[in-house]
């Protein structure tokens, strides 16, 4: 069933890369949280996990290795530690869950978490000039990125 | 909602556990500094009062064995052509007075020695904090006729670094009571935990929150600034203070504030109070 959903997904994105409606996207200050849930996709379709999965390695995307281990990049060197592992992440949070920490961390783990929010304005202070009103990344990488998480199971 | 606040618990475990399972491998390395087994250099010192710390743990302790041992020998330690050649400025005759530092504060070793570990000072001139890069400049301008020095320009570093190099062991300790050092300290503290950039992470994210945990290859440290200007090997120079403040706000994605502005120089004062009681390390070696 996996094997079928994820080739199914894969699909799905073959045609979004080609079409990538960006109007379609959920923007950053409409996201519905549905308590601790982030229900609907942000672009409206699955994202790709094989493209989630460079996402979360890329220093200039998500970056995620940085702070976390994953056991599924074992290639990679130096797996960061600041926050937990996230092998088997998927059989601890569900996949609305992973995706309102994706957008939002602070609306799950509190302030205190220094989890940047992804799809989100509520940012520091001061941001960098050309980066203001823009989120870490977009709604579809986002969409790629619980896609990937959803995989480590 | 309840199923939610489990799911929440089991995963703080998680996070707990892998916490626990990597703490061995990311302590601070347990080791002594000493410089050509010589000076025994304290780089981990009981809290000062009110640190959020227990206790003020050099950056030494955060580096590799490779990167440590080169800061033991001052042969080695490429930070110490930096302190040589502001040797040489100190001797030098600059400006239209036709003096150089030593024509005033003669050897060096005896006049500055103490000073790289209290500053910065009240300076009622100007009535804010003065940092040796400042205190420089004054000597250049008022007593020698010579221009002050740019950021990071000109002898700056060098001699930075000289002079503080004369403190080499002893303890940082700053006089918070002179003048309105204590504001500048309060000031400098709602910097260190304001939240910055795109990235929305202040200095205590890291250093405070963090400190002894890996990002990627990057052991993080408390911070500490007792080192600087310090040796940084992957830019194979001298790196100022203030230009390592604005590169980790510049790394949370924010505009950064300028060299010696009032927002730096409160960071200066209080980074250097969260290091009390550490030896001044300067030049310190780095990765």
């Amino acid at each position: 069933m996996k094997t079928i959903t994820n080739a199914l997904s894969l699909v799905c994105v073959g045609l979004l890369a080609s079409t990538t409606v960006l109007a379609a996207d959920v923007a950053p200050n409409d996201v519905k949280f549905d308590g601790l849930s982030v229900n609907e996709s942000l672009t409206g379709a699955a994202g790709d996990p094989d493209s989630g999965r460079k996402i979360f390695s890329n220093r200039k995307q998500g970056n995620c290795l940085a702070c976390h281990a994953n056991s599924d990049m074992n290639d990679q060197l130096f797996h960061g530690e600041v926050g937990p592992s996230l092998d088997g992440v998927a059989g601890r949070w569900q996949e609305p869950q992973l995706r309102t920490i994706l957008v939002n961390a602070k609306a799950v783990f509190t302030e205190q978490t220094v989890m940047p929010g992804f799809y989100t304005l509520e940012v520091g202070a001061d941001v960098r000039e050309d980066l203001i009103g823009k989120t870490i990344l977009s709604a579809q990488q986002v969409e790629d990125l619980v896609a990937y998480l959803m995989t480590l199971k | 909602m309840k199923k939610h606040v489990q799911q929440l618990g089991v995963a703080i475990g998680v996070i707990g556990l892998s916490f626990a399972s990597t703490s061995i491998v990311a302590e601070p390395v347990d080791d002594k500094l000493i410089i050509d087994d010589e000076i025994e250099m304290i780089s981990r010192a009981k809290a000062p009062e009110g640190h959020p710390l227990p206790e003020v743990i050099s950056g030494w302790h955060y580096r590799t064995p490779e990167t440590r041992a080169i800061e033991t020998d001052t042969f080695q330690n490429p930070g110490m052509l930096g302190v040589e050649q502001g040797e040489e400025i100190w001797n030098t005759v600059e400006g239209s007075e036709g003096k150089s530092c030593a024509s005033c504060h003669d050897d060096a070793a005896t006049s500055m020695k103490g000073v790289g570990a209290a500053y910065p000072k009240w300076d009622e001139d100007s009535s804010k904090p003065i940092n040796i890069e400042g205190r420089i400049n004054k000597c250049r301008v008022e007593n020698m006729g010579a221009e002050a020095y740019k950021f990071d320009k000109g002898g700056q570093k060098p001699l930075t670094a000289y002079i503080k190099h004369q403190s080499l062991g002893m303890p940082v300790e700053l006089d918070l009571s002179q003048g309105e050092m204590q504001s500048w300290w309060d000031q400098g503290k709602e910097t260190y935990y304001k939240r910055t950039g795109q990235l929305n992470l202040s200095c205590a994210s890291c250093h405070e929150q963090n400190n002894g945990k890996y990002i990627r290859a990057d052991h993080l440290s408390q911070g500490n600034v007792n080192g600087f200007p310090t040796y940084r090997l992957k830019q194979n120079k001298l790196i100022s203070l203030h230009n390592r403040f604005r590169g980790c706000i510049r790394d949370t994605r924010a505009e950064f504030p300028a060299a010696f502005s009032d927002t730096l120089m409160g960071l200066e004062v209080y980074t250097t109070w969260r290091g009390t009681g550490l030896s001044v390390e300067t030049p310190a070696v780095r990765q």
